[in-house]
């Protein structure tokens, strides 16, 4: 078998950066060196070698290539339990002193977690008085959120999540089928603005109430999810809230004293310090 | 006296399994010398929206407490760890585990073969995979690399198991180095247990 070697991920990882604006250097090994392997697989390249050079030649290519290295898998209500406690807890508690919501999806993939949150805010009455951004780094992942239209094959889970979120409607009111495609209604997201953006390269650009940052940094080691965390937390407001995967921990990371746990299974965070 | 020969210290054990492993597992976990120092990592598939329940029925009547890492965690001695439901299992160099979302392998998350392989990649020939019961050939490739790295690797003996698709495709991709019932794999355990105990 065809062995990826650390010091060839290093050197494709360089390359990248210097000739794009993207920096991979510091993701987790582990899953970077599988994408890679399934990268070579998809486009039969027998060695990273081959890779790299279609890299620096390629920019169509490249953009291609961070498609398909990223890992955009992800369901509407994933952890149906986190919604529940979102939906009774944390925004009620934050609409208790503020008009209006701001909330940032940072690593929306294709925005299954945006329309989670937009339909939960709906059958709250409380849609209208959140300002939604949605990023993620990945250029065709966010045109597929955007688009809003999703495989019939989804929804067998997504609609289970629903269920146990105990919405107060049918998952399928919420969407018309065309050809054999689940086509979101574009209502619930029309105030939702989505963006590329990189949590890595990219700068701090807002202040928000509220961060989703789920199952995105597992792909960083921990020296990335220190300095991506350091930006989360510049981009929260003080007494607002951080939320990350359901296996992800803020303990071993530098700035934990600057957050409290509100909802440890939840993995629910409030900033305390600037 | 046993039959089993160890000539080096052992990093991890990985143990993969699918449907029929749960009273192999629940076997092995009660039959462990409490002082059991090599990290036990289970990569077992299971319902995938189930976060909870899965970790307390193992436990109860397991010898040690049982954990499911989260990512970046460090890799203790001493202790048994659990894949979490609907997230794959990797360890990273430096003795960490890392999770995953990507997709499906072999249709599971977690994924034997994910385990398996990165741990290989770690540990080398301080690794041991056992792979028990389960209806299809997810840890078998897992296991042909802890071979080819020098770790060693046991499969549970296909004529005990509930459903045999999983070790019997180890069996056939690999020369498997033991292939063992519940209660060998438990005296295999025990002599390891012995073996690092006169090391240390
Ligand atoms: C597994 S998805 C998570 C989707 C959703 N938040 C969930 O929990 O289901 C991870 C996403 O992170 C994105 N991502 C990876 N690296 C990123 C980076 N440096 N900046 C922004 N997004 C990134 C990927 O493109 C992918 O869409």
């Amino acid at each position: 078998m065809y062995e990826i070697e650390i010091s060839d991920i290093r050197k494709l990882s360089e390359i990248v950066k210097e000739k794009y604006d993207y920096d991979f250097t510091n993701y987790a090994i582990s899953s970077f060196k599988r994408r890679i392997k399934r990268v070579l697989e998809l486009y039969k390249f027998k060695s990273i070698a081959i890779l790299i050079d279609k890299i620096k030649e390629d920019s169509v290519f490249f953009e291609e290539f961070v498609s398909e290295i990223t890992v955009n898998v992800t369901e509407m209500f994933r952890d149906p339990s986190f919604w529940r406690e979102l939906r009774d807890h944390i925004i009620p508690n934050i609409l208790l002193n503020h008009d209006n919501i701001s909330i940032w999806h940072a690593g929306c993939s294709s925005g299954e977690e945006v329309f989670s949150m937009a339909i939960l805010l709906r059958e709250m009455n409380m849609l209208h008085k959140a300002k939604i951004i949605a990023t993620d780094i990945d250029k065709s992942i966010v045109e597929k959120a955007k688009k809003g239209v999703y495989s019939m094959k989804s929804m067998d889970l997504n609609t289970k999540n629903y269920i146990r979120f105990q919405g107060e409607q049918d998952l399928k009111d919420y969407y018309t089928v065309e050809n054999q495609k689940i086509v979101m209604d574009p209502t619930l997201v029309e105030g939702v603005s989505y963006r590329v953006h990189d949590l890595v390269n990219g700068g701090v650009f807002n202040k928000f109430d509220l961060i989703l940052c789920r199952n995105v940094m597992i792909y960083f080691n921990q020296k990335l999810q220190n300095m991506v965390l350091k930006k989360l937390h510049e981009s929260i407001f003080k007494y607002s809230y951080l939320i990350i995967g359901s296996k992800e921990s803020l303990i071993w990371c530098d700035i934990a004293s600057k957050f409290i746990v509100v909802n440890n299974d939840e993995k629910i965070y409030k900033k305390i310090k600037d | 006296m046993t039959k089993y020969k160890f000539d080096r210290t052992y990093k991890a054990i990985v143990i993969g399994g699918s449907a029929g492993s749960f009273q192999g597992i629940v076997k092995i976990l009660s039959a462990l010398p409490v002082d059991f120092k090599i990290p036990i990592i289970m990569c077992l598939h299971r319902l995938k929206h189930v976060r909870n329940g899965f970790v307390e029925a193992l436990s109860i009547k397991s010898i040690k407490p049982i954990e499911e890492p989260y990512d970046k965690q460090n890799i203790k001695f001493g202790k048994v760890y659990l894949a979490p439901a609907n997230y794959h299992l990797a360890i990273e160099l430096g003795n960490t585990f890392s999770l995953s979302t990507e997709e499906m392998n072999q249709n599971s998350r977690p994924s034997i073969d994910i385990t398996l392989d990165s741990a290989s990649y770690v540990f080398k020939e301080k690794l041991i995979g056992i792979l028990l019961s389960g209806a299809n050939k997810d840890g078998a490739w897992g296991m042909k690399r802890i071979k080819d790295h020098g770790g060693i690797t046991l499969v549970q003996e296909p004529k005990e198991c509930m459903i045999d698709t999983m070790p019997s495709a180890a069996i056939e991709q690999t020369k498997i180095d033991h292939i063992l019932t519940i209660n060998e794999i438990i005296e295999f355990l025990n002599a390891l247990h012995v073996h690092i105990k006169t090391l240390n």
